[in-house]
């Protein structure tokens, strides 16, 4: 947990996004979690400004979530820090909702077609975080290290949270 | 307003540029611009939307040519000025008039965190929701000058409510402080195709937010 201001953890780094994986070995967690976000984010003193109204949608085998605010830059602060530039960025805002594979590709995630892309334009002010799937092949893998494995990009459904190099975030 | 900010579904501004191990702020300024927009908001002068909208407001042509941290400064700025905060003359001068108004008593960096909190936005008011659960509605064509957070790329097109999100602020009023006018927020899926065309995956779906006057019955 990083230490200071909660309002204003804004510096993105690996371990930041611990509450997102403690997920297999505490169901109830899990449950309050995918119910109301920003409550159960809030037990770990993540809250503040624009993570009043905090959603957390699931990426499974068969669903991939990805998240834009195509009016502005809205973003979970709280949790994930200030947004990038891309994030913020017309090609990233244009093109998230009529070109989301497209988008994906360039950062290396290739969807299968049977896959459903759910893209989450954030037009009001709910704040939307992926919650990403388990990589392959870390069954052996513990929570601390899995929470290391987790970036910024993968919570915003632009990258998938692999074991090996993650890249970015 | 159907401004260039809008820009979902927009062609032509190239390939998603990303920067490994990017800063929080590049330069300086734009820390102080952040600190400076979050400090004046706190004084509740204006709002969220209003603050959006101040930022819809710049020009096209400029607004896809300022950095982001540029187009908080040019919002502020307006802002700042709409409500006699700062004078263009002050701001022209860089030195504050003699006889202008200084907060009292002054933000601290203790008070900051708590002083700068924004509250909620969902009201806990009682507003019958017009729309229920797998309800089939359609995003109402309107085309407002003043500020609307239903995007172009959607309006008139079919959607399925996915779920009620509460009551909230309604940001069209709030923007140009004619009152909240709390009202039932929902999460509408619209299948890309609908969006888009054959050209979309055919399973593929784009989920917005959208308050009751955004919709219609399907």
């Amino acid at each position: 947990m990083p230490e200071g201001p909660k309002a204003l953890a804004w510096a993105p780094a690996p371990g930041h996004v611990v509450p997102i994986i403690r997920l297999e070995s505490d169901p109830e967690f899990k449950k309050r979690l995918l119910a109301d976000a920003s409550a159960a984010i809030s037990e770990f003193g993540y809250s503040g400004a624009q993570g009043e109204h905090m959603l957390v949608v699931e990426n499974t085998p068969r669903i991939h979530n990805l998240v834009v605010c195509t009016l502005c830059s809205c973003y979970p602060w709280p949790v994930l820090g200030l947004p990038p530039v891309w994030y913020k960025s017309a090609p990233y805002r244009s093109r998230a909702v009529i070109d989301p594979r497209g988008v994906l590709r360039e950062f290396g995630t290739e969807l299968a077609e049977h896959v459903e892309v759910r893209v989450w334009d954030s037009t009001a002010e709910l704040r939307y975080l992926v919650l990403p799937e388990r990589p392959a092949g870390s069954e052996n893998t513990s929570e601390e290290e899995l929470a290391a494995l987790v970036t910024r990009d993968a919570m915003v459904g632009v990258r998938k949270v692999t074991i090996e190099e993650t890249g970015g975030g | 307003m159907n401004g260039v900010h809008d820009m979902g579904g927009m062609h032509g501004f190239g390939p998603v540029e990303y920067e490994r191990d990017e800063p929080v702020f590049h330069e300086p300024w734009e820390g102080r611009v952040y600190a400076l927009t979050r400090a004046m908001g706190a004084w509740r002068r204006w709002n969220i939307d209003a603050s959006r909208h101040s930022r819809e407001l710049i020009p096209p042509a400029d607004y896809l040519r300022m950095s982001y941290y540029e187009k908080w400064h040019a919002g502020l700025i307006r802002l700042l000025i709409e409500h006699g905060l700062v004078t263009q003359a002050e701001l022209e001068s860089g030195k504050p008039a003699s006889d202008s108004p200084k907060a009292t008593p002054a933000l601290s960096v203790e008070q900051a965190a708590a002083f700068t909190a924004r509250g909620t936005f969902s009201r806990d008011v009682p507003a019958t929701p017009r729309f229920a659960a797998g309800q089939r509605v359609r995003a109402r064509n309107i085309h407002p000058t003043g500020h609307i957070r239903l995007p172009r790329y959607a309006r008139g097109k079919l959607g399925t409510v996915d779920r009620n999100h509460g009551v909230f602020v309604f940001p069209d009023t709030n923007a140009h402080f004619q009152g909240e006018n709390p009202q039932h927020l929902y999460s509408v899926r619209f299948a890309a195709r609908e969006l888009w065309g054959e050209q979309a995956a055919a399973r593929d779906s784009v989920y917005i937010d959208m308050w009751d006057d955004y919709l219609e019955r399907a």
